[in-house]
């Protein structure tokens, strides 16, 4: 049976994959969002919260997927087999390219602009939504991307703790040196990690401040 | 020769025995023992060379900054009594880098500080109007541009007309026509001289031009290395014996390339 004719034959089978992926993904997009961007917005002022934030968010990222969907199983409340082991992994896994961005999308700012906004008398708040927030948004939305990028790649894995998604026809096609099987689950992943890409980096175009 | 408390009165800003230090330098003063009052109204300037104090003793007015010792007061109060918040909505603040908001239109620009104040909508609209008029620039075209649409000098006429949008008692002006081409610089000196005078403002100006000084200054303060070196007149300055101030009016003859 070649490729297409799988296609046809499991196509409702595939489509709820997809669906299942894009719910890993999009759930887990935002909670990290929910968590990166007010703590990059936190520590602008505080070094010491933002070296241990970053450095924390960091580690997280150089571990291996594989292995922190396996560390995160014996955890109680956030772990055990299933969809919410795999969506922290993935919380863990995005939040590092938000939180980085987010943070240097409001510190990298014409320092005259600032100055400017403290001398006609705004309030450190003020500065800080109406001046630093605007001016960081295409960059803050940049971290998004990549996360986003990143996140639809690595809930592949997410299948190997039960979690669902394209991943499950990944594995199965390893397991049964199946192409078709493989091709099924890493295609339309690729597709999704494209669009994501393309939308989203049309959106920061759109926001872009020069 | 210290402030009494009679010239707090009458004087917009007095520096009392100012010092100011940076945390890592202890043992050098930026600013030594400033004493300075100026009045309602004048157009004070600092002149000196970079890094003799200038921006520092302006930042020192609104607070940006306050002092290590002595006390800064402005319409009779000590900075450091004053919300800096409430004093510098009260004082107007231009640069040489415009520090427009990017994000922001000309009009919004302008408009800021009286938005900060919560003024009604229509009366902002009509004091950004009347800013704009006042600067040389047509509301109608240039109130929606983008601060990225307008050219160097366009940028700097917005930045005074922002300055001034509050109708704030005093104008602090660092440098704000220095990086404009000398045609455009000379334009903006002079709209800005004769808006002075109708403004009856307290403008302090920071300039190391002594051309600029002599041509906007009611009085000129001679900084030198942290310390003030001279008040004069800019009739009198060209005048002055101290060394700083001959320097200064040496500059003034001299050609690049020319042998002395």
């Amino acid at each position: 049976m070649n490729f297409w004719d799988f296609v046809l034959l499991h196509q409702a089978e595939i489509l709820y994959a997809t669906m299942d992926h894009l719910l890993l993904v999009f759930v887990a997009m935002i909670i990290a969002i929910l968590i990166g961007v007010p703590l990059g917005m936190f520590i602008v002022h505080r070094p010491v919260l933002r070296s241990v934030s970053l450095g924390v968010s960091n580690i997280f990222q150089t571990v291996p997927s594989l292995a922190l969907f396996g560390f995160l199983i014996p955890i109680p409340f956030l772990g055990g087999i299933g969809k919410r082991t795999a969506i922290v992994a993935l919380v863990l896994y995005a939040l590092l390219p938000i939180l980085r961005n987010t943070y240097v999308g409001l510190t990298a700012i014409d320092p005259a602009v600032l100055e400017a906004a403290e001398a006609m008398g705004m309030t450190a708040r003020q500065i800080l939504w109406r001046v630093r927030f605007p001016l960081a948004l295409s960059v803050i939305l940049a971290g998004v991307r990549t996360a986003t990028v990143i996140t639809i790649g690595v809930a592949t894995i997410a299948a190997a703790i039960g979690a669902g998604g394209l991943g499950s026809f990944i594995f199965r096609g390893v397991a049964l040196v199946n192409n078709s099987l493989l091709l099924a689950g890493a295609i339309p992943a690729a597709v999704l990690a494209l669009l994501a890409d393309f939308s989203l980096g049309r959106l920061e175009r759109r926001l872009q401040v020069r | 020769m210290t402030a009494t408390p009679v010239e707090h009165q009458q004087a917009s800003i007095v520096f009392s025995d100012v010092s100011y230090r940076v945390e890592n330098q202890p043992n050098r003063d930026v600013i030594s023992n400033a004493n300075l009052a100026i009045d309602r109204g004048e157009t004070l300037v600092l002149l000196g060379r970079s890094g003799s104090g200038k921006t520092t003793l302006l930042r020192l007015i609104n607070r940006m900054l306050y002092p290590n010792s002595g006390e800064v007061f402005v319409e009779g109060r000590a900075t450091t009594e004053w919300d800096p918040i409430r004093l510098r909505r009260g004082i107007g603040y231009v640069i040489q880098d415009s520090g427009l908001f990017p994000h922001f239109s000309v009009a919004e620009n302008v408009g800021l500080v009286p938005k900060l104040e919560n003024w009604e909508a229509a009366r902002i609209a009509n004091r950004v109007e009347e800013m704009l008029n006042l600067v040389g620039l047509d509301p109608g075209q240039y109130g929606p541009r983008m601060p990225r649409e307008l050219s160097g000098g366009q940028r700097q006429r917005v930045g005074v007309a922002r300055a001034l949008a509050a109708d704030p008692p005093i104008l602090l002006m660092d440098e704000p026509f220095g990086a404009l081409d000398p045609v455009t610089r000379a334009e903006l000196q002079r709209e800005f001289k004769s808006l002075a005078r109708r403004l009856h403002k307290t403008i302090v100006f920071v300039t190391h031009d002594l051309r600029e000084a002599l041509f906007l200054a009611s009085r000129i303060v001679l900084l030198q290395e942290g310390k003030i070196a001279a008040v004069s007149s800019p009739d009198r300055f060209l005048n002055l014996h101290h060394p700083e101030a001959q320097a200064f009016s040496a500059s003034l003859h001299e050609r690049p390339g020319a042998a002395s």
